[in-house]
This record gives structure tokens, sequence and C-alpha cells, in this order.
């Protein structure tokens, strides 16, 4: 078959193994932001990883995210603005802001 | 998302529909948007996003104080290669990782079979019939690589008549300009010919099949994204 959407072939694939799976999708963006919306990431428990939300500049911080999401069910919207290049927290260098809505892959029991 | 929602929406997309999954950002309720439904919500998204989905824009929107995040997933891009000489091989890979559904057609299956496109699809069939069965749509860009007229010509016929957004052919100048004279005498309008890339791809001096590939892939990504920026899909 051909890889006609590599992400969510992925998040089945893994949900078929029994995994717990995380769909991050970026819902809203404002200025230069580096993915455009509908851009995903499926994480799964293991932490394997598809796709993105960013250029890099957030995964971390929405990787973390999934996995409490991935646990509780609960979806989450997480909000990206300008980040100072000095601090430690995520945020997105080129000026844009973004806001990914988090959910979990599964029925809920 | 439900496991069987993430199963519809890959079937849907394998059959090449448009398919439109509506979420509620706070309480994660999410449904596949129907044209014909009798849910109440249903109907009320198909209303207020009908905009977006006939220009295939993924937004939220607003319903009643709820915000619904409407993410439009078009038929996957589709690149269709006629001719399974040496640089198909380089150009299936490429368009592969482009995220572009990858078909070659060639009726030699000495040429066009898994051992040299490993899980690639594969028709051996006169590239004409080949490209009306497939139902070229507005997503699916065409190649003719083969060098033989009886075989690009073939193809040239059922693409000039859909809708493929890019249609390219391999060969210098003078081997373009003889399809041309070909094309004419098959009474092709002029309209209809130059709808034709060639020679094919993007003047990057490129030499080797490796880098004639990259060309071709690069002027086919050039021209999606000319057509998105157009606003069209």
């Amino acid at each position: 078959m051909s890889k006609f959407d590599d992400i969510l072939i992925k998040a089945e694939l893994w949900r078929k193994n029994n995994k717990s799976v995380a769909l991050a999708t970026v819902v809203s963006t404002w200025g230069s932001s580096p993915r455009p919306v509908g851009s995903q990431m499926a994480i799964s428990e293991d932490l394997d990883i598809q796709g993105s939300v960013s250029g890099g500049c957030i995964e971390s911080s929405v990787i973390t995210a999934a996995q409490e999401i991935m646990k509780t069910g609960k979806p989450k919207l997480l909000k990206y603005g300008v980040s100072n290049s000095e601090a430690w927290e995520a945020g997105l260098t080129c000026g844009g802001k973004v806001e990914v809505f988090v959910e979990r892959i599964g029925d809920n029991d | 998302m439900k496991d069987k929602t993430l199963s519809q929406i890959l079937s849907e997309k394998q059959n090449r529909n448009t398919i439109v999954v509506a979420t509620e950002i706070n309480s994660g309720e999410q449904i596949i948007v129907k044209n014909d439904s009798d849910s109440e919500i249903n109907n009320k998204i198909l209303f207020t996003a009908k905009n977006n989905i006939i220009q295939g824009k993924s937004e939220v929107i607003e319903i009643e104080s709820k915000k619904w995040f409407i993410n439009i997933s078009l038929a996957p891009l589709r690149l269709i290669i006629v001719g399974a000489v040496h640089i198909a091989q380089p150009l299936a890979e490429i368009a592969t990782i482009s995220g572009y559904e990858v078909i070659i057609i060639d009726p030699r299956a000495a040429f066009a079979n898994n051992q040299r496109f490993p899980d690639i699809k594969i028709v051996n069939e006169w590239p004409e019939v080949a490209l009306n069965n497939l139902e070229i749509d507005h997503r699916t860009a065409v190649v003719t690589l083969t060098h033989d007229p009886k075989l690009d010509d073939s193809a040239l016929n059922a693409a000039l008549k859909s809708n493929a957004f890019y249609i390219g052919s391999l060969g210098s100048k003078k081997t373009h300009n003889a399809r041309i004279q070909r094309l004419k005498m098959a009474h092709f309008s002029d309209t209809e010919i130059n709808k034709i890339h060639g020679p094919i791809g993007l003047n990057i001096g490129a030499k080797s099949p490796q880098e004639i590939a990259i060309s071709i892939m690069s002027e086919i990504v050039s021209i999606r994204n000319k057509f998105e920026n157009n606003g069209d899909n």
C-alpha cells in the first residue's frame, strides 16, 4: 500500500498492537508558523513518533502533554506563542503562534 | 478519536474521497461530517462550514458558542509514471517520500515489476487503457518517460483529456517538437498540447537518472504549490 497518510497509518498500526496512542493536530496558526493547519503528529505509549506540528520547536512539550492525555483520555488544546530564546519554555522562535489539539485515539472505556 | 473513526478516515482517503472530521475542542466530541444525515449538529456544521469544505480549508469555527475544528482531508496527491525506465525508480521513491501515492504503468512486465519497484502499485497495461481505468482527477500528476511514441502518445491521449494538474513528458526539445507535431495530427488543440511540460522538469542541469527525478519532482511540487496558492485544491 502506498503511504498516502503515513501518520494515521502508523497510528492505526500502533492501536492494532494494543498501544495507547495520542494524536496532535495543528488547529490554528497566526503569523509565520512552520506547519500549516491540519498538520499532525501521532505519539505512542512507547514514545514512537510520526509526523510533526512545528519545525521541532514545540514537539517535546506536545509529547509530554500527549503522554498524560493518552492515559486520561481527556483532550487538551495547547497554545504556543513566541518564545524567549533565553528561556527554557517551549515556544516558536519564528515569531508565530500555534494551537495544537491533542486527543487520545481509542474508545473510551 | 475512536478507533472506528480512524479506520473510516483511512479507508475514505484510500478511496480518494474527501473526508471532513469535526472535533469540538473542549469536550473532544467528534463526528465525520456527512452530506445526508439526520443529526442536527452534523447539519449545522455542514451549513456553517460549507465554504471551508468547498475550498478544502481546515479551520476552527464557532457554532452556538462551541468551537469546532473542521479538518478537511482531500484525496491524497498521486503521481502516475508511464514507463518503468531507470528514471522511474528514483522518481517513484522521491515521490513517495514527498507524500504522493505512486502508480507505474508499463505493459512490459520485464521492466514494470515489484522487483524493480518494491511496494509500488504496478499496472501492466497499455497506457491509455490503464489511465482511463484510474480516473485521473485534479490531484493527480502524470509523467511519461518511455521515449517510445507508441507508449507516450497513448498515455497523452488519456492524460490530455483528464483533469490532471500536471502532465510532463521526458525528451529533448527535438523529441518534444516531434511529439507536438504528432499530437496536432491527432487533432489536439494548442491549449491541450500546451498543458504538457516538455522538456520535463526544472532546469537544474540534471544528468543522472536520480538528478532528473529530482528535477521532475521539483517541477511537480512547484506547479502544485502555484495551484494551492491560487486557492485551488
